[in-house]
């Protein structure tokens, strides 16, 4: 079943879940401490954009490895084809 | 009193677009025309990294959205800030699902989320049930681009009564109509570029500059508190705060998070998708889309800049009734010259041109390709396919303007935000569907049909004091009032919940045990034209069909 459906699991992919952590709104629902007169619910909500991009980038550097990346100019690298490889490896 | 200044800035700008919309028919062509869905419906397929960036950020950050949310902040206060966690969680969680969609509907030549769901479950009925709620969940969002068109155009002075008054945004759509029809996706993908410059250049300004005219974000603060805390004329109590309060933390949690759950959903945002031209594409732009969440959160703010400059919104001459939603074009229309100001209009106005251009492709190939391929024309070709979408694209876009015109815009919004909540039905069969076939295709149609049902019945009950309405008022359930056939869990109870997020959990639940039985029962759980590998293969891959090649079924 799970070869199936193709599952591929990376650790790194534990870090997605990070970003969630800003949905738990008691830890930040108070005005102070105000920063350039901004209250602090809405700074430190601003934070959270890099945080979220950092962990996106880092899943996406860290499994790279996995298969994929064709660089930007020239797609006709096979040896990284991650569906040649998943072929050659699944069956 | 029309602004002519602004309108003459405006007026070429928008010239500029429909001139790009016309040229972009030859934009990175083929040259194999556009007599396919992969060309007209996907632009094909090849978008690159940059391309992708504009033409998806001009995609999920609407006009709407850039009119909308600064007016609930200006409205209610914090709640409206919920935009940011929205987009904030939207990409972690959407970054390895997306990339699973593209690369099976690549490798099976799918267009649409229908036609996933069609080839892992072998099931014509699911996909028509995916289809016709990502049409019906779009349609009344590109009526909304129109609201947020016409904003602008009253802003300016273009503020006639009854039908005259709607001509001008009626001009303005028979020229995007026209050009969407014949250079398809490539129109808005180029038109993007203008979009989000000048969406950039607007916000940044008024960021930067808006603040310190109004003695800096303290004073600006200080008065959005006090106006907030004045007792709404109608019901009494406080018109919002500048934080969450007990009752609707909650309700800003679900919301947040129910929403980018459901906007990879929606048909347009999965067009964008598709159109990529690989993986990494994708990749990199989970990563460089947060940009934009950046800019909307700074845009929500000015909800707060405009009540500390007493902005007041404009009365709709057609509807008589105030409308919120120029709460921003009449900031802009006060702080900045005119010629700025009309600057900033045309980002408004052409940042509600090509989502709308988006929605009415992405419903125009639902259409096609699981509705009339699958039970009108089955032995369709590729030609014909694209010729019904083309027709297709008109009679959505113009059923939109139907709506605007003949209905009030409030009812738009209505629909829009009912739009969220069934879109989110389609989430088992869709996106649970890329990693498990667990679920039966009978239990997801089971769980659709309850989930949608319920929380159809949910939006029913929410009442809306302030706007005199006793159903449809919003999408903030209170949980006193959440009931299971007459069972109140949490009677008493103040606290409110986003309705859509009630919906999928019963959805889900549903989709669970009927799943257990029908398995238990060994019912026939269909075809799966897909496997495993199909899901990771990437730009170079053999398995990838080739583009605008004879499509499946």
């Amino acid at each position: 079943m799970a070869d199936r459906s193709g599952f591929r699991w990376s650790p790194w992919n534990l870090l997605l879940l990070v970003p969630l952590l800003m949905l738990v709104t008691p830890w930040f629902n108070t005005k102070d401490p105000v920063l350039w007169g901004m209250p602090f619910f809405y700074w430190s909500q601003f934070l959270w954009v890099p945080v979220g991009v950092i962990c996106v980038a880092v899943v996406y550097a860290r499994t790279k490895d996995d298969g994929v990346p064709v660089p930007d100019a020239d797609p006709d690298v096979d040896d990284l084809d991650e569906g040649a490889r998943q072929r050659g490896s699944a069956q | 009193m029309i602004q002519w200044t602004e309108l003459i800035v405006f007026g070429a700008l928008f010239l500029l677009v429909t001139v790009l919309g016309f040229v972009a028919s030859r934009w990175q062509s083929s040259g194999a025309g556009l007599d396919h869905l992969d060309e007209w419906g996907l632009g094909g397929r090849k978008f690159g990294a940059w391309i992708t960036w504009f033409l998806v950020g001009g995609d999920l950050y609407t006009a709407y959205t850039f009119v909308a949310v600064p007016a609930l902040m200006f409205g209610a206060g914090a709640l409206g800030f919920y935009a940011l966690p929205y987009t904030v969680v939207l990409y972690p969680i959407v970054f390895l699902p997306v990339l699973r969609l593209w690369s099976v509907s690549r490798v099976h030549g799918y267009v649409t989320p229908a036609d996933f769901v069609r080839g892992r479950y072998g099931s014509s009925l699911l996909a028509f049930i995916v289809a016709v709620t990502g049409i019906v969940a779009t349609m009344p969002y590109i009526a909304l681009q129109l609201v947020g068109l016409e904003a602008v155009l009253r802003t300016m002075g273009l503020n006639g009564t009854g039908i005259a008054g709607h001509l001008p945004l009626l001009v303005a759509f028979v020229i995007l109509a026209v050009y969407t029809y014949q250079s398809g996706l490539r129109a808005p993908a180029l038109i993007a570029f203008v979009k989000d410059i000048l969406i950039y250049l607007v916000i940044l300004v008024a960021v930067i500059y808006l603040p310190t005219k109004f003695g800096g974000w303290s004073a600006i603060f200080g008065a959005a508190e006090q106006k907030l805390a004045q007792p709404n004329p109608t019901t009494g109590n406080p018109q919002g705060s500048i934080l969450l309060t007990g009752n609707n933390q909650l309700q800003y949690i679900t919301l947040a998070l129910g929403s980018a759950l459901a906007l990879f959903l929606y048909p347009h945002s999965l067009t964008g998708v598709l159109a990529s031209r690989g993986r990494d594409v994708l990749k990199k732009n989970m990563v460089a889309l947060p940009a934009y969440s950046l800019l909307l959160g700074l845009l929500a703010l000015l909800g707060f800049v405009a009540i500390a400059a007493g902005s007041k919104p404009i009365t709709n001459n057609a509807t008589g009734r105030p409308d919120t939603n120029t709460i921003i074009p009449v900031l802009f229309d006060g702080q900045f010259s005119d010629w700025f100001a009309g600057v900033a209009y045309a980002a408004i106005g052409i940042g509600a041109l090509v989502p709308a251009a988006i929605m009415s492709i992405a419903a125009a190939n639902l259409w096609t390709r699981n509705i009339y391929k699958e039970y009108l024309h089955r032995s369709a070709t590729p030609g014909q396919e694209a010729r019904q979408a083309k027709l297709a694209s008109l009679v959505v876009k113009f059923g939109a303007v139907a709506f605007v015109l003949f209905v009030d815009p409030q009812f738009s919004i209505d629909l829009q935000l009912i739009g969220g909540v069934i879109i989110l039905q389609t989430l088992p069969a869709v996106a649970i569907a890329l990693y498990t076939r667990w679920l039966h295709r009978w239990a997801l149609v089971a769980g659709w049909v309850v989930g949608m049902g319920y929380g159809l019945y949910l939006l029913y009950l929410i009442p809306n004091p302030a706007a005199g309405k006793a159903h449809f008022g919003g999408s903030a359930l209170t949980l006193d009032k959440l009931t299971v056939f007459g069972w109140h869990p949490f009677a008493g109870s103040t606290v409110q919940i986003y309705v859509g997020f009630v919906a999928l959990v019963v959805n889900l639940v549903i989709a669970v045990l009927v799943s257990v039985a029908l398995h238990a029962a060994k019912v026939a759980p269909g075809a799966d034209a897909t496997e495993g590998a199909d899901y990771h293969a990437d730009e170079d891959s053999d398995r990838l069909k080739p583009v605008a090649d004879t499509p499946v079924h």
